[in-house]
């Protein structure tokens, strides 16, 4: 095993490699002068000389490319156009509030979804797998914005139940460590901040983990239903074991190994989601930052943004791997 | 004791009793803290370097200018310049300035300070200049425009040097962006000074959560008193509708930008109270007249007739405005109501526009700002509305949207056929709406606010006499005729004043939206 | 949501591939029995036995009749909206659901049940078109690259890889951010950012192909690569594809609203649900039906195209029902 994850590690290298190329590429894509993307329309001619210089836009691409990655090596991912603040600084303020949102949305995909499928694919037919079904269909097939709005519509309008944006009322003033509300307030022994940091997250995290809680039902289901006709399975019940135990012995874990390799595509699907949800209920993410960027023309922000996602999926996808051989023996012998 | 002296001393118990109660009423309290929620994000508290009212309006509580405006109107009060006197010939200011005045980060305020702000505004070479400095260039006339020079006379007296006389130039210094702001602060932070500002003002900077919040607090050595509020917020919430609801359900104390729509809403529920704001903008439709075919005047007014003003002023305000016929509102001084109208008539509009030269119309852009503001609630929807009056004789335009901050650049470069936007007094003075708007002076590439680029040498003329004299009869007469050419050039639809409503928590007191929407929070104190 | 519908319910573990992100197996990708030109008549007893399979699936009926009844609305637009959907009467804005306004009126007094109508021709339209154009540069890039494998394997399937890497949405925004706001614009941007999938897809079924003696027959016979690419490589791998590019119709719908409903998609005064659904944000206190319509319309018809794909695949892979 530790051959394989060596190799799936080493793999992961030249797609960062690929990113940092990508994103390098991309400023040097766009007609016209690199120096003036980076700075912005209104730049004066000063900072435009300096950038040039401090970029090496005269000498050859791959001069720029080391420069830069010698920069982006040390952490400096230069400044925001429209704030002026350092670009790490960016990511670090808004990028804690988008993984605190998709991992709740995550926790609720996986909560909800499985129990479902594996639900279903024990009454294979019956009422509730007949109903899940269609749930999980109706969930895959609903763009995240619309239900979204409907769910602030119905449970922040109309019944006032959750609040409409924002991660914590202002009323708490808790110590920004991690910038994950829900840690910090624990770390605070906050519980009334934590209690309303959660409040805040229940609507977005549905709305996000609807496609991925749909699609682990789905996969669940069909997954369970492969595993218990295999023939372990049917030997199992032979003997005589009861089902529960034939269902938590022997088929749970071989039925959840497919479940746990799309659980790091579905983090960047969340990231996807991400964008459409911060945007609906104005959570302050790297989504709508990104989005921002984009509309701003923001470039050195765009930069980091996407820096940072492509890295972080690369390695959410690492980890999985990880999980995956432990949970998969086979992969020993590969 | 005598029957008198019980019926003195009962009397005077009652008067006590009455005038305690009568106290407990109207004495404001101290404490607590206020959430305003919003409908953007500032840009950069450095409000030398910003021209959005969302900046303003938090800047404002940092700083104070030389002078104030009154709490209604656009009277002028001493802030940091407590007298002040005028030569003879109108071309030379001196100041006296308010003693014992300290910046938030504790350097003193005199008149070093006040120079080192208005050089690093007006001269291009200062090595603080670090910036667009708009509304330097839009209200004094570039780099170093008419500010001839500033000069410390000594401690707490400051002299400046106009090359010619202007009439607006009190006016000028009470507005938000020449607030003065910490020299200290500038050199230590730079560039990112607008991320740190440091001011004079009843509040000051906590921390700013960039897409979220800023959090202000009240500065206890504060010159004109100690603030009511502990803590001021301003919370960003885009959809004009969740924060209207997050108003009702108690999380923040105080909104502006209620859609029209919603106003009934809010005045229905007993915890709320609903304040318009006075009407000093207008809402505005520019051409172009850099591009063809805008450059020909028979265009611009069939297109001025061929759109139904009344029916967007109906459908989109809730009756909270007015069509407008003049590039300023009638509440200001100056305004020629005598203008008459376009009156809406597509027929005559097809007509106008056939003898311009295109019977069938022609393909255009009509922008549109992304965001609402005060003078737009629904700038999108307006735009549809538009463009569909518009197609009636033959005009089809495609609506383009930015970014707002791109938008305005982007206008300000000349980039557009047609755009919406609008404007919002700032001094209560003529020469804010028309000058700024419509002088050729402001039609300058990529700084332009006159984004019709309407270059008219005889309004020119007008406008720059008006700036010159004080005399406000005088001044009237101009701005009227003014008014009259630019009604009939028709560079511009101007299409309504409006007045923008808010709303707040009924324990919200000493709050009083101004004109220029841009108030001070240092006597607002809430009863709860 | 590029991968959305692609890994539901597929049949077994997906096996890890080399090279990030993990990869979901491609649907129905079994062993394809070979289809040559010499094979024709297998070739149609197999989509007459999928056809027969199709039709036997309740769900897939389904899905086929919703698809089918929106094509019928978006071709005969004209002749069903009630109003005309670009007419603004400022007199009824904001109307709700009434007999004269089945499903009421935005706030520029246009009637939402036309607009509906005239907005299934830009979703179908989007859906299908962007689609088209992944598919034929996903096939493309597949095909070549498997082919010859080795370096230009490596290659492709490495810049697939990178482009998955990324937020496909972030992708595609600001693709047309650069390009500028537009229908078409937002198509293209769709097209490209899901141009991995189909290429992976092809790439699999390919590798399994490759070897296969019938090839080395064709080869053995003086067949050029090309031949032996379009001839006899492609044709086998329809069924996966098929597969996929249906559901990927169905994503491509959701992404298209989705720009639009950005403010860069159609441009006003199209009808499009993603816009519309944008347009009647400010007004879902007061009336939620300008935004609920449009997307329920979406939901429908994506409903609609993913149950369809889903029976397609188990039609097209006989394995997978027992």
């Amino acid at each position: 095993m530790g051959r394989y994850l060596a190799k799936r590690l080493l793999l992961a290298i030249p797609i960062l490699f690929g990113v940092s190329v990508i994103v390098f590429l991309f400023l040097r894509l766009i007609p016209g002068d690199p120096a003036q993307v980076m700075l912005g329309e209104k730049a004066t001619p000063q900072a435009l000389a300096e950038i040039r210089q401090e970029m090496g836009l005269d000498k050859p691409l791959y001069v720029q490319y080391s420069r830069y990655m010698v920069k982006l090596l040390q952490g400096d991912l230069g400044r925001s156009i429209t704030s002026h603040t350092r670009v790490t600084e960016e990511l670090g303020a808004r990028f804690p509030a988008t993984v605190e949102l998709t991992i709740a949305a995550m926790i609720v995909a996986l909560l909800i979804g499985i129990p479902a499928g594996i639900i279903s694919a024990t009454r294979q037919y019956s009422f509730f797998d007949n109903a899940s079904m269609f749930v999980a269909l109706l969930g895959v097939s609903m763009p995240v914005f619309w239900l979204g709005l409907m769910l602030l519509w119905f449970f922040s309008f109309y019944l006032g139940w959750f609040p409409m944006s924002a991660r914590l009322d202002v009323s708490f003033d808790i110590p920004t460590i991690t910038n994950l509300y829900v840690v910090d307030s624990i770390l605070a022994g906050n519980w009334a901040a934590l209690a309303n940091s959660l409040w805040h997250l229940v609507l977005p995290a549905v709305a996000l983990g609807t496609i991925p809680m749909a699609t682990f039902a789905r996969m669940t289901r069909s997954s369970m239903l492969e595993v218990l006709r295999q023939d372990y399975v049917r030997t199992a019940r032979s003997k005589g074991l009861a089902e529960r135990l034939v269902i938590a012995k022997h088929s749970l874990k071989n039925a959840l190994i497919p479940v746990v390799t799309v659980i790091g595509l579905e983090f960047g699907l969340l990231l996807n989601g991400a964008v459409m949800t911060e945007t609906i209920f104005a959570w302050p993410g790297i989504g709508k930052l990104a989005f921002d960027a984009i509309m701003q023309r923001d470039f050195p922000l765009l930069q980091g943004i996407l820096l940072l996602v492509a890295a972080a999926f690369v390695l959410i996808n690492l980890a999985v791997d990880m999980i995956y051989a432990y949970l998969d023996p086979r992969i020993h012998y590969e | 004791m005598s029957k008198r002296r019980i019926l003195l001393v009962s009397l005077l118990v009652i008067a006590l009793v009455a005038g305690m109660a009568a106290m407990g009423q109207a004495a404001p309290k101290s404490g607590g803290t206020l959430v305003f929620g919003r409908q953007g994000d500032a840009v950069s508290l450095d409000p030398a370097n910003v021209t959005d009212g969302e900046s303003l309006r938090v800047t404002r509580q940092v700083y104070d200018a030389l002078l104030d405006y009154s709490e209604k109107d656009t009277s002028l009060r001493p802030a940091l310049a407590t007298s002040w006197e005028n030569s003879a010939d109108g071309k030379t200011w001196t100041f006296k300035l308010r003693k014992n005045v300290k910046f938030h980060d504790g350097t003193p305020f005199n008149a070093e300070a006040v120079k080192f702000n208005f050089d690093r505004w007006r001269d291009k070479n200062n090595p603080y200049h670090q910036g667009e400095f708009e509304y330097w260039v839009g209200m004094f006339g570039g780099f170093p425009g008419v500010v001839k020079s500033v000069d410390v006379v000594d401690e707490y007296t400051v002299q400046f040097t106009l090359e010619r006389p202007v009439a607006p130039f009190l006016a000028n210094l009470a507005m938000s962006p020449f607030a003065i702001a910490s020299p200290a602060a500038i050199k230590k932070y730079g560039q990112e000074y607008g991320n740190h500002p440091v001011g004079t003002g009843p509040f000051k900077f906590v921390k700013w959560d960039r897409g979220d919040k800023i959090v202000l607090e009240a500065n206890k050595e504060y010159w004109d008193g100690k603030p009511y509020l502990e803590k001021l917020i301003f919370r960003t919430i885009p959809e004009n509708s969740a924060r209207l609801m997050e108003l009702q359900s108690g999380s923040i104390d105080l909104i502006d930008g209620v859609n029209p729509d919603d106003v009934a809403l809010a005045k229905a529920d007993k915890n709320l109270q609903v304040y318009l704001r006075p009407s000093f903008n207008v809402g505005y439709l520019a051409m172009n007249m850099d591009k063809k075919p805008f450059d020909n005047p028979k265009v611009r007014q069939a297109v001025a007739m061929a759109i139904n003003k009344a029916g967007i002023v109906k459908a989109f305000y809730a009756g909270l405005a007015e069509p407008a016929k003049n590039p300023m509102p009638p509440s200001l001084w100056g305004y020629n109501a005598k203008v008459k109208d376009w009156a809406y008539d597509p027929a005559k509009a097809k007509k106008l526009l056939a003898e311009a030269g295109f019977p069938n119309g022609f393909e255009t852009t009509l922008w549109a700002m992304p965001v609402a503001r005060p003078y737009m609630p629904q700038p999108q929807k307006i735009a549809e509305a538009i463009q569909s009056d518009l197609a009636k004789i033959g005009i089809k335009a495609a609506i383009t949207s930015y970014d707002w901050g791109m938008y305005l650049d982007k206008t300000s470069n000349g980039e557009h056929d047609m755009a919406l936007l609008g404007w919002t007094g700032d001094n209560g003075d003529p020469d804010n709406f028309l000058y700024v708007l419509l002088d050729k002076d402001n039609a300058v590439k990529p700084n332009a606010n006159n984004i019709s680029f309407y270059r008219n040498e005889q309004v020119h003329k007008l406008l720059i006499e008006a700036q010159t004299i004080s005399d406000v009869k005088k001044r009237t007469a101009l701005y009227e005729k003014a008014q009259e050419i630019i009604h009939n050039d028709a560079p511009m639809v101007t299409l309504v004043h409006s007045t923008p409503p808010l709303a707040g928590r009924k324990y919200v007191k000493g709050f009083i939206p101004h004109p220029t929407q841009s108030e001070s929070f240092a006597t607002v104190w809430l009863d709860k | 949501m590029l991968y959305l519908n692609s890994e539901q319910g597929f049949p077994g573990p997906a096996p890890a591939q080399p090279g990030l992100p993990a990869q979901p197996a491609p649907p129905a990708v079994t062993e394809p029995t070979p289809v040559g030109d010499n094979l024709a008549p297998q070739t149609t007893t197999l989509l007459r036995d999928a056809w027969r399979r199709l039709l036997r699936n309740r769900s897939a009926v389904a899905g086929m009749i919703v698809v089918g009844l929106l094509i019928l609305v978006a071709v005969f637009a004209p002749l069903i909206a009630p109003h005309d959907p670009l007419a603004q009467d400022f007199d009824s804005r904001i109307l709700p659901p009434s007999a004269g306004h089945l499903l009421g009126t935005d706030d520029l007094g246009r009637d939402i049940l036309s607009r509906i109508i005239y907005g299934s021709r830009v979703s179908l339209a989007a859906g299908i078109l962007s689609t088209a154009l992944a598919v034929a540069a996903g096939v493309l890039i597949g095909a070549f690259a498997t082919y010859y494998g080795g370096f230009w394997d490596n290659l492709a399937m490495r810049m697939m890889d990178i482009m998955l890497a990324f937020p496909q949405i972030l992708l595609a925004i600001a693709i047309v951010a650069i390009l500028g706001p537009g229908l078409t614009n937002a198509m293209l941007a769709i097209g490209i950012i899901s141009i991995p999938i189909y290429a992976r897809v092809v790439r699999s079924s390919i590798l399994s192909l490759r070897e296969k003696e019938f090839i080395e027959a064709a080869r053995a016979l003086g067949a050029s690569d090309l031949q032996i690419i379009f001839k006899h490589l492609l044709p086998n791998c329809m069924g996966p594809l098929i597969v996929q590019a249906t559901l990927g119709i169905a994503t491509a719908i959701i992404e298209a609203a989705s720009l639009s409903f950005l403010g860069l998609g159609a441009q006003p005064p199209t009808p499009e649900w993603g816009a519309m659904l944008n347009g009647g944000r400010h007004l879902l206190r007061q009336a939620p039906w300008v935004t609920a319509f449009p997307g329920i319309a979406i939901v429908v018809l994506v409903m609609g195209v993913n149950l369809f794909g889903d029976g397609l695949r188990d039609a097209l892979d006989p394995r997978l029902k027992q």
